[in-house]
């Protein structure tokens, strides 16, 4: 009771918040879909520098998210920086680099190498293959592949309350440190709830962009 | 027309060098269909794919139409080659109409245009436009999705076609109607056309020549009755079958055997004439009995006519079967086969009787290009070496 009168009390604040988080979420893997996706499909033309690509994604992942603020202060304070959105943003970037690389290698990777061999010998050049057949058969996994960074990111999100960047972590982080449960708990269900949320939001747009006469496809996927 | 030239192909492997296809040298003249055929790993496919460099050749040349495709651009020569492959290949993210539509778009062609394509090309393989050009490949059957295929591969003209298996994932029954299907369609193409298969059925229906090839090499070249006649070496005959005499039934039309003498009796004759004109022509157990417009009606059989008085049109059996001139003689050899008779009246189109074909005749016809080409051989074998 008590913890649902908090809420409403400070509901401007939670929104607020909330649509910081959201933003910064949005920006981060925004740039990290615009990024990731190309490196994926760059990729998949060779096989040695995709599993180098891969294993340097999967290293930064590995790195815990306060390790990675920690690394980046003495480095972006030299442009004034080191603290609040930009190295936020910039850890959400690199934390999203491997499940959308990978999705997207692994989605292109998979297209049936029967379609592949229609479109070469229809005389599809590797431009139009990818354009035409490969990018759109690829779309449900390359959208699961961002599903699973903004929800991964809404969790890491959270801790970036801890240098500066506001969002739904500084109601954590003032919880742990003013010993107040009641921001500590709302915060941290608010976190989750907009992690299931925006994920069900996403899934809905994953349908809406995966090619007709795919379905089934989609829905496996 | 398709034109090889010393066409070889060395894959790289682990284990060393592989030939794949070993200075193969051949030409489909143009409009006719040409099957390449042999077990599997023998070089087939990878000859087939060499002609739109899916395969890339090691050396060797694929002259199409009289030019030499060496100096052309990759995906200009692809465009202007049908190719059809065993898995399909539609493109699932695509509408039916813009599967069939993708190379006339690669290759530039206005909108209406290329609709007005799709609607003709749906025609041409007997699926209502309207009922599937807005439909997706998931949507349709196995034998409908291979139709698409082929619609597609034609869908810019292209002079040649390239077929891997087309119809090789195709249940029997759907398979020899599409079969069928092609074999109507591509008597108005008249494309150009090599295609790969397995199945030596299929090679001796849909062939005009029959490319036999074994471990990279191109073994027999010829037509398919030439091939069943006269394979040139135990490996070619024992791929062919111990039946492969049979096989040739598949390939002979009533039309070739069929002799247009034939007694017949008129119901008004008599019982007595009957078993005249069946010792006259020297039937062993009737005779056919037709009517004013010379359709079949019936059977005179001899015990009767010798022992009973009367008129035919009062005393006959069904005929059991009749044949046409275009049918091939495997269905003949099935209907005498369940009949257990010897000979059957062949009928013209309007169903008249013109003639009938014996058991007797289809074995002589068959025999006769087996003793021609066993003379020949021996002819050849007899002469002298220099």
């Amino acid at each position: 009771m008590e913890l649902i009168q908090y809420a409403l009390d400070n509901a401007d604040l939670l929104l607020s918040r909330t649509l910081e988080h959201i933003s910064l979420v949005g920006v981060a893997v925004g740039i990290a879909t615009l990024t990731g996706v190309p490196i994926g499909i760059a990729i998949t033309r060779n096989e040695r520098v995709a599993q180098a690509v891969l294993y340097a994604a999967s290293i930064i992942v590995t790195v815990p998210s306060i390790a990675l603020f920690g690394i980046m202060i003495p480095v972006l304070s030299l442009i004034g920086q080191g603290i609040g959105y930009l190295p936020a943003v910039i850890a959400v970037l690199l934390y999203s680099q491997l499940p959308i690389i990978r999705n997207t290698y692994t989605a292109i990777n998979n297209v049936d190498p029967a379609l592949r061999e229609a479109a070469r010998g229809i005389g599809m050049s590797h431009r139009q293959r990818l354009r035409m057949v490969e990018i759109p058969l690829a779309v449900p996994v390359i959208m699961a592949g961002v599903r699973t960074a903004v929800v991964l990111n809404i969790g890491v999100m959270a801790i970036a309350a801890y240098i500066g960047a506001g969002g739904l972590g500084t109601f954590i982080s003032r919880g742990i440190s003013q010993s107040d449960p009641r921001q500590l708990i709302v915060g941290a269900v608010a976190v989750s709830l907009l992690a299931i949320i925006v994920d069900y939001g996403l899934l809905a747009v994953q349908k809406r962009f995966t090619p007709k006469g795919m379905e089934g496809a989609a829905n496996a996927a | 027309m398709i034109r090889l030239e010393n066409l070889t192909k060395v894959f790289d492997t682990p284990k060393g060098a592989v030939v794949a296809a070993d200075h193969i040298n051949m030409e489909v003249p143009s409009g006719e269909i040409c099957i390449l055929l042999g077990p599997s790993g023998c070089g087939k496919t990878t000859t087939l794919k060499m002609i739109n460099r899916i395969v890339k050749p090691s050396s060797g040349k694929v002259f199409i139409n009289g030019d030499d495709t060496t100096g052309m651009d990759t995906q200009d020569l692809r465009r202007n080659i049908g190719y059809v492959i065993q898995q399909i290949g539609l493109f699932p993210n695509m509408t039916i109409e813009e599967n069939i539509a993708v190379v006339p778009k690669l290759l530039g062609w206005d909108k209406a245009r290329y609709k007005e394509r799709a609607r003709e090309l749906m025609h041409m393989i007997a699926l209502e436009p309207d009922a599937f050009l807005k439909r997706y490949p998931s949507e349709l059957s196995g034998g409908q999705q291979q139709r698409i295929g082929v619609a597609r591969a034609l869908a810019a003209d292209p002079p040649v076609m390239l077929m891997d298996e087309p119809f090789g994932a195709i249940d029997p029954i759907n398979r020899a109607v599409i079969q069928d299907e092609f074999l109507k369609m591509q008597q108005d193409l008249k494309k150009t056309i090599m295609f790969v298969s397995h199945d030596i059925d299929e090679a001796i229906k849909m062939g005009d020549r029959v490319a036999v090839f074994r471990e990279g090499k191109l073994v027999q070249y010829s037509s398919p009755d030439d091939l069943l006649a006269a394979p040139k070496n135990a490996f070619v005959e024992s791929f062919l079958g111990e039946d492969r005499a049979l096989k040739r039934l598949n390939l002979v039309k009533v039309a070739e055997v069929v002799s247009d003498e034939i007694g017949t009796v008129k119901p008004e004759d008599t019982l007595t004439t009957a078993l005249a004109r069946i010792d006259d022509f020297g039937y062993q157990n009737s005779i056919l009995m037709i009517n004013d417009k010379r359709q079949p009606v019936g059977l005179i059989s001899r015990s009767l006519a010798r022992t009973t008085k009367g008129y035919c049109r009062d005393h006959f059996q069904n005929v059991p079967a009749t044949v046409s001139l275009d049918d091939d003689l495997r269905k003949v050899a099935s209907l005498m086969f369940a009949q257990d008779i010897t000979w059957l009246p062949c009928v013209d189109e309007e169903g008249r009787v013109c003639g009938q074909i014996t058991q007797r005749a289809m074995t002589h016809h068959l025999g006769a290009r087996f003793r021609t080409k066993q003379r020949e051989t021996s002819a050849v074998a007899a002469e002298p070496k220099e």
